[in-house]
């Protein structure tokens, strides 16, 4: 591999893991609350709540307010899920369609309210990369990892914090048994209620961040329904990564690989119509989803209850 | 994974329509106000865009219920089965490219032969497109729920790409397709924009009724819904089989939406053809049980708003995406409402 070669691919990797932090972010967030045994649709509507959460946020005040605020539109989605799925006990798949689709309508409103009909082409204080010393320099994998917004550090901080908590604490240890069997959880003393509900607001509150990520430090402005299935692809993401955060991490990885494909044709100078790149994020879930699902086990009462 | 059961057993009376209706435009009303509209002028151009007229009924509203009503008929036959099919969006569009591609080269044709060409065009392309998941499902076990959702978006992507491509008008200034060929067009009411697609979607509701309460199919449909493993174990119903059909019809009755809207409305293919109705739609099947009767009421319901969002976009500066609200909120209470019996 020449040098030119080497800096594509350096290129290609940074815009992969770019590209893939929104996705880790909502899918780490996801894992948590299917582990728990819910698997939540609304996950899209709070990363597009999220987005225009952090893009009005920065607009109004700075980048980090902007996360702030997504951070909050997403928990604030997941409490009203949360409350009619785990309180009200409602089917989870047609209650999560529900919300994502009240999300699209609410943002909607509130976008053109916010920022008038010329809010298109609105630029956003965003976050810039801040390659941290050192790492960054290692050729190749230190620039893909290392140098990247301060969001892709906090996606790897909650990968990490994702594991320890599912398998190092008891409140995870909780959250997984309640997962596998709400009955069996509860005879051993958990509060499963109180549990599930806290792993959809963990969920959604870091789909929301999903969002802002995807806004402050990706796109840059804000535009309807922006988010294009991201949240279903981590759902699907999960699945694939067997419900483990690091391997969905890794799945992550992958899928922002997919995403930035886009960048490396047209840096080729190789001519495809673009819409090819808009489809095979989708239809490589779709494959993925084929060929690894077989083999994979989902927490066993996932979607019940 | 979705309960047939709970779904099947809705049971609410048109106390808890009218509540859902309620509680969607109040929700609708504090969005509007939150967000800084004027929510009651907002709300009277909604409600004169769907019913405020002669006018407004026949061209705007009913027009629009057409592949509510349809697109509703088939989730609601999924549904049944307890089948999940949220990917109309995605098939309604696979049958507007198919009746579009074949719209284009009937010139020639007569209209008894040209109009239903392009509703077989629409039912077979929107029934191979759903035929992926329904592949995926039976041979690699992937739910129909990813595979449909994920579709949706393929299809768009197909669209853009034939509209800027293939099927582009031919003076190529447009991201459209040229118009369909006369004769494949659906005739209309006099005076209005009502095409005959509405009587083909009363015509669908009234066999799918008959096909739900008088055949043996649809009593093996019920049973497969109400306990999958009791209809598997008797071992006379081949319950995967069931399921599969009737997502095929579902997919199949989504793409012959896609199809009605182009014969009868838009007359050429572009993107944005639909402004959701095939998740609309299942706003449409849950407001009435899947019932398929009841569904033509709450597709022209449903029409209505949507012909209504069209209008307050127009008169008060309102997205028309704004009134997906009213569908989630309508959802969401007929789910508690069936929690509540």
């Amino acid at each position: 591999m020449n040098a030119e070669q080497a800096g594509q691919a350096g290129g290609f990797l940074a815009a992969s893991v770019r590209v893939a932090t929104p996705l880790m972010l909502a899918a780490t967030g996801e894992t948590i609350t299917e582990r728990a045994g819910i698997i939540n649709l609304s996950i899209e509507g709070c990363m597009l709540s999220g987005a225009l959460a952090a893009a009005m946020g920065a607009a109004w005040g700075n980048p980090w307010w902007g996360i702030l605020a997504a951070a909050g539109a997403g928990l604030a989605l997941a409490v009203v899920f949360a409350s009619i799925v785990v309180g009200g006990g409602v089917d989870q798949i047609i209650a999560g369609m529900a919300l994502t689709l009240g999300a699209v309508g609410v943002t909607g409103a509130a976008y053109r309210a916010a920022f008038g009909p010329e809010g298109v082409g609105l630029s956003l204080p965003t976050f810039p990369p801040s390659p941290v010393p050192g790492f960054a320099d290692v050729p190749v994998i230190g620039t893909a990892l290392f140098d990247q917004s301060v969001l892709s550090y906090l996606a790897y901080f909650t990968v990490l914090c994702g594991w320890f908590l599912l398998y190092r604490t008891r409140w995870g240890l909780a959250l997984r048994a309640t997962g596998e069997s709400i009955e069996a959880a509860r005879a051993a003393g958990v509060p499963v209620q109180t549990t599930r509900f806290a792993a959809v607001l963990v969920g959604g509150g870091l789909g929301g961040l999903a969002g802002g990520s995807l806004v402050l430090a990706q796109v840059g402005t804000f535009a309807e329904r922006m988010t294009a299935g991201r949240g279903f692809i981590a759902i699907a993401i999960v699945a694939l990564g067997g419900w483990h955060p690091l391997r969905v991490a890794l799945a992550s990885l992958f899928f922002g690989g997919t995403m930035a494909l886009q960048f490396v044709f047209q840096a080729a100078g190789l001519s495809a119509p673009y819409q090819l790149f808009l489809m095979l994020p989708y239809l490589v879930t779709l494959f993925a989803l084929a060929g690894f699902v077989g083999r994979l086990q989902p927490p066993s009462g996932l979607g019940k209850g | 994974m979705t309960d047939p059961r709970g779904i099947r057993t809705l049971t609410q009376g048109p106390v808890i329509v009218g509540l859902s209706l309620l509680c969607g435009a109040a929700v609708l009303g504090i969005e509007l106000r939150f967000a800084g509209y004027d929510a009651s002028h907002a709300l009277v151009a909604l409600w004169d865009g769907a019913f405020g007229s002669w006018y407004a009924v026949t061209s705007a509203t009913l027009p629009r219920a057409v592949p509510l009503i349809v697109i509703g008929l088939g989730i609601a036959l999924a549904f049944r089965a307890g089948a999940l099919n949220i990917g109309a969006e995605g098939q309604f569009y696979a049958g507007a490219m198919a009746a579009t591609f074949v719209g284009l080269r009937l010139n020639a044709w007569p209209s008894l032969l040209a109009v239903p060409a392009l509703w077989i065009a629409g039912l077979v392309a929107g029934a191979l497109w759903v035929s992926i998941p329904v592949l995926l499902r039976v041979r690699y076990g992937v739910v129909e729920v990813l595979s449909t959702l994920l579709l949706n978006f393929v299809a768009e992507g197909l669209v853009s790409f034939m509209v800027q491509g293939p099927l582009q008008e031919a003076r190529g200034v447009y991201p459209q397709s040229d118009p369909i060929a006369q004769s494949a067009r659906l005739p209309m009411l006099a005076g209005t924009r009502l095409h005959l697609g509405f009587l083909v979607a009363l015509l669908l509701a009234f066999l799918l009724w008959i096909v739900f309460t008088r055949t043996l199919w649809g009593f093996q449909l019920r049973a497969v819904g109400a306990s999958p493993r009791a209809a598997r174990v008797s071992g006379r119903i081949n319950t995967e089989a069931v399921v599969a059909a009737t997502l095929l019809g579902s997919g199949a009755l989504a793409g012959l939406a896609g199809a009605l809207e182009v014969g009868g409305v838009s007359y050429a293919l572009f993107q944005n053809l639909s402004p959701g109705y095939g998740f609309t739609a299942i706003a449409v099947a849950l407001l009435v049980r899947l019932d398929p009767l009841l569904i033509i009421l709450s597709g022209v319901l449903l029409g209505g708003m949507e012909a209504g969002a069209t209008a307050m976009q127009r008169e008060a500066a309102v997205p028309a995406v704004a009134v997906s609200v009213v569908e989630a909120t309508i959802i969401v209470v007929v789910l508690l409402a069936d929690r509540l019996r």
